[in-house]
């Protein structure tokens, strides 16, 4: 370039060079508003269903709290009159679903500052509920099976991750199982109070308390099944179950084949063989 | 494993992967915005490729008077298979037989193409010149050396052009100020996945060079039929070796030069992409090593604001984008890992779970991170940007099966190539030329 001490216009030197577009700052700006906007409206979504999550798991609580209430009250009233009329109806369904959600929680939005609160009231929900399956249990023959579970979700628990493993599972397979868990760590005096009855210290956990045994450490599935022998009498109402719903559905099938058999008279002769092998199995 | 470790883990995780997002984000607002604030220039363009093109049917202008004299140069060294289409795809287009040139240098081949070549010897539109090996760009300097028409332009011998693509470049030229004119590059016989994904990502292409030449920041004239005037390799000298990327080390040295380079959206060129994943691999390995490679030789440009858009945003955000995109990798190899360890740890406490858990849908447990949802935003844009090439490019808005296949599946080959192509740049001695 010959006019190298020309800084003034810096382009355009030659006849081949153009004037390139100049940079315009405002373009920068907008792009990097209209970028901020988008990431904050995510951020907005994000908070907004962090809050549905919140409101949901205490509207879950609230109903538990008002099964609970209900139960407590119906017990009163009844006092041993009718065990029967009691054992579904007291038995709040929503406590697992609780626990999952809960979990979830812990592990995907654990800066979230509901969550304390939250596990606080879970806590006390738990611990009457299982007041509450002791008492059904003493006057009733009803035999409900309660797990209660303390764990930490501090470094100084590493079996506590294997642990919540377990019991996950068996939450799934025996749903008719109370399993109650506490964050041994969680500031509330009720919790205290548990961790001093059954004297439970935090260098031994995770712990498990089965009726009035205390298990430290890891439990494997076999020696848990070992520790509540109930679980194998569950086993076999299963299959049992299972069995039932079985023979329920094929009977259901044969009986819509046969009335569908009177309707179509024509082919009477092939629908009884599949109506007989439909039964059979 | 420590298990405080992990939430660690996480956040920086999601911090980085916050950056990049929004890196990708600002890069695609920016390219959106500027095709928007331009689309009258476009329009303007469109009528006056439409206007040239019915005054010429009316027979109102004088073709030979109006179009530059050209020479297609077509280097090719084994590629006896597809050379005589490409040729005859060149002998095909709809361009003054006055005023045009083709140039075909047998670069050494081992194979038959000599042979191939040598049957258009009789054509007074073809020189034909066989020469030692010596490399594409020694092929196209030899080239270059051979003619002297107003502008001269290359073919690979894997591609080709649209009938009507010279003339649409040609008619680009009448701006005096325009050096250079890029093609749309366009995938041709795109049936298999690796093809789809490819035709995705060539219209994503069309639309950003198109934008790119509206901010005079594009920096790469595609080897398969871009444009020059003679006058630029007189100016800034011929072809240089450029770690095996000359196409890319042209476009960089006229930035450098202030010279315009401008696409021309309408003037098709096809070309084969790799079939097999290992071709595609290192087609890109080239490209990404050569590209690095040129990026250091030209470094100076970065962050300098003489070279406008180009140096101020697209330069840097490229090396933004790939150092992100590599971080982003390595920890998400990481977490990838933890997540292992977490189902392996599962696996030991409760053996193996034959009966899966009942599915039942609860929007409770739907993954709802600002990241997601970004995520989420930033892939309906890049679809919205492939389409919108599409539609610059064939005139069709329709979003098909490709664009699909993109979004799912590039960011799973892409980072290899990356981390290989950086890799090369990072520990090869490149070879300085100054």
């Amino acid at each position: 370039m010959n006019n190298d001490q020309n800084p003034n216009p810096p382009h355009h030197t030659e006849p081949h060079q153009h004037v390139r577009a100049p940079f315009e700052w405002q373009k920068y700006l907008i792009a990097f508003l209209i970028t901020a906007t988008i990431f904050l409206s995510a951020v907005y979504f994000n908070n907004y269903f962090d809050n549905k999550r919140v409101e949901n798991i205490k509207s879950i609580q609230d109903q538990i709290s008002l099964d609970i209430l209900s139960s407590e009250t119906q017990f009163d009233l009844l006092k041993e009159a009718t065990c029967k009329s009691v054992d579904d109806s007291v038995l709040s369904q929503e406590l697992n679903t609780l626990a999952s959600k809960l979990s979830y929680m812990e592990e995907n939005d654990s800066t979230n500052t509901d969550l304390p609160q939250l596990k606080k009231y879970y806590s006390l929900l738990e611990i009457k509920d299982f007041l509450l399956m002791k008492q059904l249990g003493q006057r009733c023959p009803f035999k409900p099976v309660s797990i209660l579970y303390f764990y930490s979700q501090k470094s100084d628990c590493p079996n506590c991750e294997k642990m919540a493993y377990v019991l996950t599972y068996l939450r799934q397979q025996y749903p008719e199982v109370r399993i109650y868990s506490f964050d041994y760590n969680l500031n509330l005096s009720a919790v205290d109070t548990m961790k001093k009855v059954y004297s439970l210290n935090d260098t031994e956990l995770p712990a498990v308390i089965v009726g009035d045994n205390v298990y430290h450490g890891f439990i494997s599935v076999d020696d848990m099944r070992k520790a509540v022998p109930e679980l194998k009498s569950l086993d076999k109402k299963h299959a049992a179950d299972a069995a039932a719903a079985a023979k329920e559905a094929a009977q259901q099938a044969s009986s819509t084949q046969s009335t569908s058999q009177s309707s179509t008279s024509k082919n009477s002769t092939s629908n009884t063989n599949s109506t007989s092998t439909g039964s059979s199995n | 494993m420590d298990i405080s470790i992990v939430p660690i883990l996480a956040t920086i995780t999601g911090s980085v992967t916050y950056v990049a997002l929004f890196g990708a984000l600002y890069f695609q607002v920016f390219l959106l915005i500027t095709f928007i604030e331009k689309r009258k220039t476009f329009r303007a363009e469109e009528h006056f490729l439409d206007k040239r093109n019915s005054d010429k049917k009316l027979g109102i202008s004088n073709e030979s008077l109006d179009y530059p004299s050209a020479t297609v140069i077509v280097p090719c060294f084994n590629e006896e298979k597809t050379v005589e289409g490409t040729i005859r795809s060149l002998l095909q287009l709809d361009y003054p037989k006055d005023k045009l040139k083709i140039l075909i240098i047998n670069d050494g081949s081992k194979d038959n193409t000599g042979k191939v070549i040598d049957t258009f010897s009789g054509n007074p539109q073809i020189e034909i010149y066989h020469k030692e090996n010596g490399g594409k760009y020694t092929a196209l300097n030899f080239g270059l050396s051979k003619t002297h028409t107003e502008i001269v332009g290359c073919l690979d011998a894997d591609s080709y052009a649209d009938s009507q693509a010279l003339k649409i470049i040609a008619s680009y030229f009448d701006d005096k100020s325009v050096m250079a004119v890029t093609p749309s590059v366009v995938i041709n016989h795109s049936r298999n996945v690796l093809r789809q994904i490819q035709k995705a990502e060539y219209n994503l292409g069309i639309f950003v060079r198109k934008v790119l030449g509206m901010i005079d920041a594009i920096h790469v004239t595609p080897g398969p039929f871009s444009f020059f005037r003679r006058e630029v390799f007189e100016i800034i000298g011929n072809y240089k070796h450029a770690h095996n990327t000359e196409d890319l080390e042209v476009a960089f040295r006229m930035q450098k030069h202030h010279m315009k380079i401008v696409n021309a959206h309408k003037a098709f060129v096809y070309t084969v992409g790799p079939n097999t994943v290992k071709k595609l691999y290192r087609q890109r390995v080239r490209w990404t090593s050569g590209f690095l490679a040129n990026l250091v030789d030209y470094r100076e440009m970065i962050f300098k604001k003489k070279y406008g858009d180009l140096g101020m945003l697209i330069l840097p955000m490229t090396i933004f984008t790939i150092g992100t995109t590599l971080i982003v990798i390595g920890l998400s190899i990481i977490n990838f890992v933890i997540s292992l360890h977490k189902e392996f740890v599962k696996l030991e406490s409760v053996g193996m779970q034959l009966k899966m858990p009942s599915f039942n849908f609860d929007w409770f447990f739907m993954n709802t991170s600002a990241i997601v949802i970004i995520a989420l935003g930033l892939w309906l844009l890049t679809a919205a940007v492939i389409v919108s090439g599409q539609r610059i490019g064939t005139g069709k808005t329709r979003i098909t099966i490709d664009v699909f296949y993109f979004l799912l599946l590039y960011s799973f080959i892409a980072p290899f190539w990356l981390i290989k192509s950086v890799y090369n740049t990072t520990f090869s001695k490149t070879a300085p030329w100054r």
